[in-house]
């Protein structure tokens, strides 16, 4: 099934969706992510018994964090889904991608472009 | 141990908000046990302010340090060398740790970044609940080791009161009474007659109806 999903979308890829924690989630943003989203197994098949269930947490907290600091919480999303559902993986994938696209590009980034123009500016 | 929480982050930033170097500074005990400012604690924290100012249009220096506890001499004074470079501390450490940092560097402003709660226990992950409330002559030999100072809303020390229903105190029918867990805990243990001796008069002069207290043991002193 050689199905396409959108470019714009990096993989980083974990030994399970357990490992994901908050800082990874916040730290992309940092870095000028302009959405997050986690997939992880389907609830309850999870094969270290929790992961999924403990990102889903750790995603909940990231949204509320990034929701009081005005990046907006709906940058980041969790998905389920088991690893035969290649079309489902490019339906989200496409979802995620269309909000992204309608919420624009993430503010932190264009901050950072904006600082350095007056850096640049000052120096010059 | 002691049981902390993050300050809402609003709060937070009100009170930093015009400082440009600001050391982030966490306690590697109860706070990290409790989540609320240990190691990881300070890593989201410090991200979260550094987008917030930078989305404001603000560039902000954060440095993050951890250390083993800020209750301490001896691991207050590593950051001697280094608190020159900053602006302000934010300290995720209980109220002990920031006082303590107050006392150490008196020219440094510093600003608690949790609220601590009590002296309590893990029930499980994300559960903590008060069991002491340090009163300094612990009576738990004569309440089967359960305090009635600390998780009896009315610290009756013969109870229970009046307001005892199914096993529930009356101030709200999740808590459980006290007493009621004092008497179970008696009768488990076959000495329900401890019960009905009288509690004496307790001698709360420890307590901090006292004033500020010290324990003083000049035999370990150097
Ligand atoms: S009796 Fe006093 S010292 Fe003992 S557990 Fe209760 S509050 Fe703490
Ligand atoms: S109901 Fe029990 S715990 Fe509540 S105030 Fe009365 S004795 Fe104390």
């Amino acid at each position: 099934m050689r199905l396409s999903y959108p470019t714009s979308i990096k993989i980083i890829r974990v030994p399970c969706t357990g490992k994901v924690d908050v800082i990874h989630i916040l730290r992309s943003f940092e870095k000028g992510a302009d959405g997050v989203y986690v997939v992880g197994c389907m609830e309850g098949d999870c094969h270290f018994n929790k992961g999924n269930f403990r990102a889903r947490k750790r995603v909940e907290q990231a949204q509320k964090l990034l929701e009081d600091i005005g990046i907006g919480g709906e940058r980041v999303k969790m998905y389920n889904l088991s690893s035969s559902e290649a079309p489902l993986f490019v339906e989200y994938a496409k979802e995620m991608s269309e909000k992204i696209l309608e919420l624009g590009p993430n503010p932190i980034k264009e901050a950072k472009k904006s600082l350095r123009g007056q850096n640049e500016a000052v120096s010059g | 141990m002691i049981v902390a929480e993050r300050k809402p982050i609003d709060e937070i930033i009100e009170k930093i908000k015009d400082y440009n170097k600001i050391l982030l500074l966490g306690c590697n005990e109860c706070v990290t046990v409790c989540e609320a400012g240990g190691k990881k604690e300070v890593g989201v924290l410090a991200s979260a302010l550094r987008m917030y100012f930078l989305n404001k249009g603000k560039e902000i220096l954060i440095d993050e340090i951890t250390l083993e506890r800020q209750c301490d001499h001896e691991y207050l004074e590593e950051i001697r060398d280094r608190i020159d470079q900053y602006d302000a501390v934010l300290s995720l450490a209980c109220g002990v740790g920031v006082q303590f940092m107050a006392d150490k560097y008196l020219s440094t402003p510093v600003y608690p970044g949790v609220n601590t709660c009590f002296l309590g226990a893990t029930e499980k992950r994300g559960l903590w609940t008060e069991r002491c409330q340090a009163c300094g002559q612990c009576i738990l030999a004569s309440t089967g080791g359960i305090c009635p100072i600390s998780r009896c809303a009315k610290r009756v020390l013969n109870g229970p009161c009046g307001g005892s229903t199914n096993g529930k105190c009356e101030l709200s029918k999740e808590l459980d009474c006290a007493w009621q867990l004092i008497i179970d805990r008696l009768k488990a243990m076959d000495r329900l007659d401890d019960y009905e001796k009288l509690a004496d008069i307790k001698d709360w002069s420890s307590d901090r109806a006292g004033g500020p207290r010290k324990v003083v043991r000049e035999d370990v002193q150097e």
